[in-house]
């Protein structure tokens, strides 16, 4: 016999697929790299005018929002910062949510053929389009510094939690993401709900004015929204003490994160064994 | 107990009472005239369970009343290590329903399959290649979709590059690829796999013949090296000359297990008994269609059902064909081949030839092709029926379908010469003896 005998058995039963669940997904940990890598490529190939798009993206609605809220409104910016840094400071994030929201919405319906053809924990192909929408993040950041530099910001030692807050995000959008990814497969209705939803969280997130501007007694009803949370801690980290953070919002924020993720995961596992049959 | 273990390490898989079912929807008194409160009632009633489902994130079916469908019914068999077993059957036997269980990409209803080692499935050529992508970015990405590390791709890659023949274009986007460099490359890289069990899905069925050659060669080596290998095919003189022994499915039932020389034998009679009436048009379905909007439902030749026709020499043809339309299409073409019983083409109705096409919103639609007077021979007829857009999509595909019979008692022609050589009759034609005309000759001499 030349072939090696090895230790590999797989029992496929009805159901089993939910055992050894995250056993399965660290072994597929190559393929999630190189499709997360593969949807970094393709974004930047297929678009035209491609890195400049995640420049030119936020800066538009940095302009736009300074002008809106800031010269026609007259809201006020956090102790006296810079507006257009301060709306920076959370388009940020807030670009991160909505597209990595709407990416892995449609990853498994735009993947149907992988999905069809070959077996892999599911989860990896929103969770890799979560991350490849990392890029844009990144390359926001340096305008960020850019732009910081211009206004002449200078960030204290809060900026040490940013990589904190990065994690949060993709936690936050992790939840909603897995389960609106998982609905679509089944009615891909759903995908009109995404844009929808994102247009509407931009006005009822702090994206285009600082959250002290709501009012003190429905800061914390505010708060349910978990972007509320991320933005404003975004914000202390860039400008320190002059965004104080608001503990109560950032523990019911987080709250809603681990219920939302737990959402995600749980919708996600429920439907997963059904993907190849619907897509 | 130790001769026990040892003879399970010699099977490589082995499946039990394996089976899988899908949920169909029929709507059953969609087509009765019943008033506009019936209909309204159902719908409700349809609405509801809509409901119910979304809730309980159960599966959508569409109609009325819901009929389980036994995709695979109770599969049992063994592969021992090493061995190259071949499957064979019908299209929508239940073939890529075992193979996709065995592969994990879709779950068993009831039953258990064991697979002791390293699998790699192969349903398609080129899972996961991106057009965008350079050939070199696809190898690593398909690769790591069929399972290697990169480890392995990076010790393979100048092998695989070498198979395909395609060093120039390494870093040329493969949508720039002509099929055949594409083709070549997806196959390269799954021959280098090097998995201790195989699993094939019909994928020689790619490339030119020189190319399909070359894979052949390289499936007969995995064979050689001891790796057990599942190999499905419609190909059933590379399934004789590559597998050992070889699984019948039928109905989504293992008919057959033996020799693999046995078993194709058996399938090609089984094959031969006439269909007869078709109700179930499945079996004729090809599976290189676009599902998803539009599925031809039934088939009527002059107002029979399928295979149940008998016209006479001169009868005026009308094939009427029922779609179900899933989403709504534009620019559908419908064309029939007409072939006779030893399946040689006699002809195509296309519908472009008299510039008809249609343009469909969801529902039941039925198309009628009324072909005018019938110029065939007696004897049965078969239909292949292709729907789609021009040139770019097909939606459905039904091939060498029971079709009609023709007659042969009221001609007189055939009856005069029956059996004569052709398959079409002309029995009106002119015949006379055209002379010069005399009399403008002489006319003509004279002047």
């Amino acid at each position: 016999m030349t072939a090696k005998v090895s230790l590999y058995e797989i029992v496929i039963v009805p159901g089993g697929a939910a055992q050894h669940y995250w056993r399965e997904i660290w072994r597929y940990r190559e393929l999630f790299q190189v499709l997360a890598w593969r949807d970094v490529a393709i974004r930047y190939k297929q678009t035209a005018i491609g890195v400049a798009w995640a420049v030119v993206r936020p800066l538009v609605t940095m302009v736009v929002f300074t002008l809106v809220f800031s010269r026609l409104a007259k809201l006020p910016s956090d102790g006296g910062v810079p507006y257009a840094v301060m709306v920076f400071a959370a388009v940020l994030p807030w670009t991160f949510f909505s597209t990595a929201l709407s990416d892995a919405s449609n990853s498994l319906v735009g993947n149907a053929n992988l999905i069809g053809k070959t077996y892999f924990p599911r989860l990896i192909v929103p969770v890799a389009a979560i991350l490849a929408a990392l890029v844009d993040f990144g390359i926001g950041l340096l305008i960020l510094a850019g732009i910081m530099i211009w206004f002449g910001v200078v960030p204290g030692w809060q900026i040490l939690f940013l990589p904190v807050v990065v994690v949060a995000v993709i936690l936050v959008t992790l939840g909603p993401g897995l389960w609106i990814t998982a609905v679509n497969v089944r009615y891909r209705d759903f995908r009109y709900v995404v844009p929808f939803l994102v247009q509407l969280g931009l006005y009822i997130s702090p994206v285009g004015f600082s959250s002290a501007v709501v009012p003190e007694k429905w800061r914390l009803l505010y708060s349910v929204n978990p972007m509320v949370g991320v933005i404003d801690a975004f914000r202390w980290c860039i400008f320190g003490a002059v965004s104080p953070l608001y503990w109560p919002g950032l523990g019911l924020g987080f709250l809603v994160m681990v219920f939302g993720l737990g959402l995600g995961l749980r919708q996600f596992r429920k439907l997963e064994k059904s993907f190849a049959d619907l897509l | 107990m130790t001769a026990a273990a040892v003879s399970d390490s010699e099977i490589a898989i082995s499946v039990e009472g394996l089976a899988k079912s899908y949920l169909i929807g029929h709507d059953t008194h969609a087509r009765s005239r019943d008033s506009f409160r019936d209909t309204m009632a159902r719908s409700v009633r349809g609405l509801g369970r809509t409901a119910l489902a979304v809730a309980r994130g159960r599966q959508l079916v569409h109609g009325d009343s819901v009929e389980e469908f036994w995709a695979l019914d109770g599969v049992s068999f063994e592969v021992k290590r090493g061995e190259v077993l071949g499957i064979i059957g019908r299209n929508g036997a239940g073939k890529s329903t075992l193979l996709k269980i065995l592969s994990r990409i879709t779950e068993p209803t009831r039953g258990r399959a064991v697979i002791r080692g390293r699998v790699a499935s192969l349903l398609e050529v080129g899972t996961g290649f991106h057009g965008d992508l350079t050939g070199r970015e696809n190898i690593y990405l398909n690769g790591a979709i069929l399972g290697m590390t990169r480890a392995e791709i990076n010790a393979k890659f100048d092998e695989i590059v070498d198979f395909a023949g395609v060093e120039k274009f390494l870093d040329t986007p493969v949508k720039r690829y002509s099929s055949g460099m594409y083709v070549r490359l997806a196959f390269a890289v799954a021959a280098h796999l090097e998995p201790e069990i195989l699993i094939i899905d019909e994928v020689l069925a790619v490339g030119d013949v020189a190319f399909q050659r070359k894979c052949l060669g390289k499936m007969r080596n995995v064979a050689a090296a001891g790796r057990t290998v599942l190999f499905v095919s419609h190909n059933l003189p590379a399934v004789v000359d590559l597998t050992s022994r070889a699984l019948l499915i039928e109905h989504g039932r293992v008919i057959a297990n033996g020799p693999s020389r046995e078993v194709v034998a058996q399938f090609l009679q089984l094959m031969q008994t006439p269909a007869g009436t078709a109700a179930d048009l499945s079996a004729f379905r090809r599976d290189y269609r676009t599902a998803g909007y539009v599925d031809i439902e039934s088939v009527r030749v002059n107002g029979a059902t399928l295979g149940t026709a008998t016209l006479e020499f001169g009868d005026a043809l009308r094939i009427e064909v029922d779609l179900a339309v899933q989403r709504p299409v534009e620019e559908g073409i419908v064309n029939i081949v007409i072939l006779n019983g030893q399946l040689e083409p006699i002809t195509t109705l296309a519908s472009v030839d008299s510039a008809f096409s249609y343009s469909l919103p969801s529902g039941r639609h039925t198309i009628h092709c009324d072909a005018g007077p019938l110029p065939l021979i007696p004897g049965d007829y078969r239909l292949t029926i292709g729907i789609g857009q021009m040139g770019r999509l097909s939606w459905d595909v039904l091939e060498t379908l029971p079709g009609f019979c023709v007659g042969g008692g009221r001609n007189t022609a055939w009856i005069n010469w029956p059996g004569r050589p052709g398959v079409v009759l002309f029995d009106r034609c002119d015949w006379r003896v055209a002379d010069v005309d005399q009399a403008f000759v002489k006319a003509a001499l004279r002047r």
